[in-house]
């Protein structure tokens, strides 16, 4: 698929030709390998059997969350889909609790109710992790009309899949949320695939982008391997919002590596699609920014990638570690009111 | 008899009514090119093409509503979701239109369409994703929920859906599409509304249906060694429920345990109980037993699943608590 190249903005950080500084340029290189570096134990911990549930991996997807992270405020609300491992990476939380989570542990960041779908974290706004698809559509929508009606300046993204992207909920929210100038971005996380299904299998418009024009939305393809790519366009939406100019649709085109699940044979693509994508690594690219740009020597780059190695190793001894839940607490957390009167036999 | 996994009886209740009448044909997604998120429809687009077996986006409400519209002309829809949770989405054009469509058009409109897909908790999927939904929409007149717990009954309740010219819902189950079963080499339909006394005994009558027979089985052989005859009633459908067939084997036992994998409150082991304090009153010799899911969301972590599902260890206990014995 191509994706048309965005125009850079002016930009007060910069510090170099490259558009950014060497800080930022490490700090998405040493976020996305975490990312993937997690991913890739969490994969084959999986296979392993040391957790259940379904496993959705990011990984080749990690520029989206590192880009979106970079250009965001603090204040920002966050909400995406079931495939959420790397959200709360980039966001800032700590991988262990997220790896608790998958594990069904005390610690998790949803105490271990909500499992691999389901990341929540108040601390910096990710309000999910869902597990049914195009839900957060509206729900993005929701969580920016409520900070407009506060009259607060924060701005939600909402990511969403491709397939997703074929709900209806979909077209009543674009038409509402521009209607009412919503301070929302939403982010097709276009991996070209839903499942084994092909975009192209759904739709007339393989430009996903056009969703939006139909509500005079703006809308624009973005390189989702290219972290610099989504951070501008981010940037410039995010601007659009807290402006009072409201939603802006991104095609970020990405791809992910791994099947859909853990249990996916990928009988519907090439070897050869999943290498050509490989080539366009995201992690890749910005290493070699790094180096190209000796941004960084190849001792400091050594040291990040055994800071990441000790991150992972300490989430996994962190989550097996950590306390199982107590039965009692199955009638924890359901109603906020204390005294709910379950039905118990 | 041959050995079949229940994912093939479904399949073969499919494909051998496909053969026959044109107007049938599956849609839902994954079905045709990805045989199935489950493997159920797996090599029915090589039989039957792109016509008869499509593939749709992810829009629960739109192919749902199509299929009813299809249905409402002429054709036999066979629609697929991946689970009942997502179903959730299509519930309007289930209940506001297919369940309706003949009565509010004064009769002139019928609606052939069967629903089916995973229904219930498969494992540590969360709240979302484990719902049991049979009671939700037994509640709904207009609609038949049938509820297959191996895959005879699977083989026999779907033909007898598809040729069915009111909607049907078929609950299956991930955790089933594996199961094996014997079926009969030739055809056979089973009439829908009709349970089953899997097994006959003499001192309670344990009532149930889909998945979670496999547990009441497991219950009933810890039972029987202890030397407690269970009477085992599989509903197979819970709308209709056959009433008679209760009240008869309560008649002969006086006692009554209900396994529902659902949630307590409107259930249709809440629904047994009535009928049964109704009809049977003079004959129940102990207050009637259930043993359900919790009262809660079904939680992601292992302990609160446990905790939260009817188990063996339960049964037997609401078992023996009807026959006043510890
Ligand atoms: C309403 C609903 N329908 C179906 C599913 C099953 N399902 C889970 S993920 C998925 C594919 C979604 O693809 P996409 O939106 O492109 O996201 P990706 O997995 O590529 O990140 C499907 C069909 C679901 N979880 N919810
Ligand atoms: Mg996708």
């Amino acid at each position: 698929m191509p994706a048309t190249t965005i125009e850079k903005p002016v930009n007060k950080k910069q510090k170099n030709d490259l558009g950014f500084s060497k800080k930022q340029y490490l700090k998405w290189y040493k976020d996305m390998l975490i990312m993937r570096k997690i991913e890739e134990r969490v994969g084959h911990l999986y296979i392993q059997q040391k957790f259940g549930g379904f496993c959705h991996l990011y990984i080749g997807q990690e520029a989206l969350v590192a880009g979106t992270a970079s250009a965001c405020h603090k204040d920002d609300k966050h909400i995406t889909a079931y495939r959420d491992h790397a959200h709360p990476i980039a966001l800032g939380i700590h991988p262990k609790f997220m790896v608790a989570e998958l594990y069904g542990k005390k610690t998790g960041m949803s105490k271990g109710k909500g499992g691999s779908m389901h990341m929540f974290s108040k601390d910096v706004n990710l309000m999910g992790g869902h597990g049914i698809v195009g839900a957060q559509i509206p729900m993005g929508a929701g969580i920016a009309f409520a900070d407009q009606y506060k009259g607060n300046k924060a701005v939600t993204y909402c990511s969403f899949g491709d397939g997703a992207a074929r709900q209806g909920a979909l077209h009543e929210t674009f038409n509402m949320a521009m209607m009412w100038k919503l301070p929302v971005v939403f982010i097709i996380e276009n991996n070209n695939y839903a499942m084994g299904t092909s975009v192209k299998r759904t739709t007339n418009v393989e430009d996903m982008s056009e969703m939006g024009k139909s509500y005079h939305m703006p809308s624009k393809v973005v390189d989702g391997m290219s972290v610099e790519a989504v951070h501008h366009a981010i940037e410039e939406a995010s601007e659009r919002a807290r402006k009072g100019d409201g939603p802006t649709l991104l095609d970020i085109r990405t791809y992910r590596y791994k099947g859909h699940s853990m249990s996916d044979p990928q009988k519907y693509r090439t070897k050869d699609e999943v290498e050509d994508y490989k080539g366009k690594d995201p992690i890749s690219q910005v290493l070699k920014t790094i180096q190209t740009n000796k941004l960084a020597s190849e001792s400091e780059i050594k040291k990040i990638q055994d800071d990441v190695k000790a991150i992972v190793e300490e989430s996994v001894v962190f989550a097996e570690e950590s306390p199982e839940l107590e039965a009692h607490e199955l009638y924890e957390d359901v109603y906020t009111q204390n005294d709910y009167p379950f039905i118990k036999e | 008899m041959r050995t079949v996994q229940y994912r093939e009886a479904l399949r073969e209740a499919m494909v051998e009514e496909m053969r026959k009448d044109e107007t049938v044909f599956l849609m839902g997604e994954e079905v045709a090119e990805y045989n199935g998120a489950y493997k159920v429809s797996q090599g029915m687009l090589d039989e039957f093409g792109p016509k008869r077996v499509i593939d749709t986006p992810i829009a629960e409400l739109g192919f749902a509503g199509i299929a009813v519209g299809a249905a409402m002309n002429g054709l036999r829809p066979i629609v697929e979701f991946m689970t009942w949770n997502f179903a959730l989405l299509a519930s309007d054009q289930i209940i506001n239109s297919a369940a309706k469509m003949l009565q509010m058009s004064g009769g002139q409109y019928s609606c052939p369409i069967v629903f089916r897909g995973g229904n219930g908790p498969a494992g540590q999927l969360a709240a979302t994703h484990s719902q049991s939904f049979e009671s939700f929409y037994a509640h709904v007149p207009g609609l038949k929920v049938v509820t297959p717990s191996n895959p005879y009954d699977a083989k026999g309740l779907l033909k007898s859906a598809i040729r069915d010219n009111d909607p049907v819902l078929i609950m299956e189950s991930e955790k089933m599409y594996g199961d094996k079963g014997e079926i009969p080499e030739g055809e056979y339909l089973i009439p829908i509304g009709k349970a089953e006394v899997k097994k006959k005994g003499d001192h309670i009558t344990i009532v149930s249906f889909g998945k979670i027979l496999k547990v009441v089985q497991e219950a009933v052989d810890v039972l029987e060694k202890e030397g407690v005859s269970c009477e085992v009633i599989d509903l197979r459908s819970v709308r209709p429920i056959d009433y008679d067939c209760l009240v008869e084997s309560i008649k002969k036992t006086n006692r009554c345990v209900v396994v529902e994998e659902s949630w307590p409150l409107a259930s249709i082991s809440g629904e047994i109980a009535f009928h049964l304090q109704r009809y049977a009153f003079d004959y129940l010799d102990a207050p009637v037993m259930r043993v359900m899911q919790a009262d809660t969301p079904f939680a992601f972590s292992k302990v609160l699943i446990e905790e939260a599902l009817p188990s063996v260890k339960r049964i037997i206990d609401a078992v023996k608590s009807s026959l006043y014995v510890r």
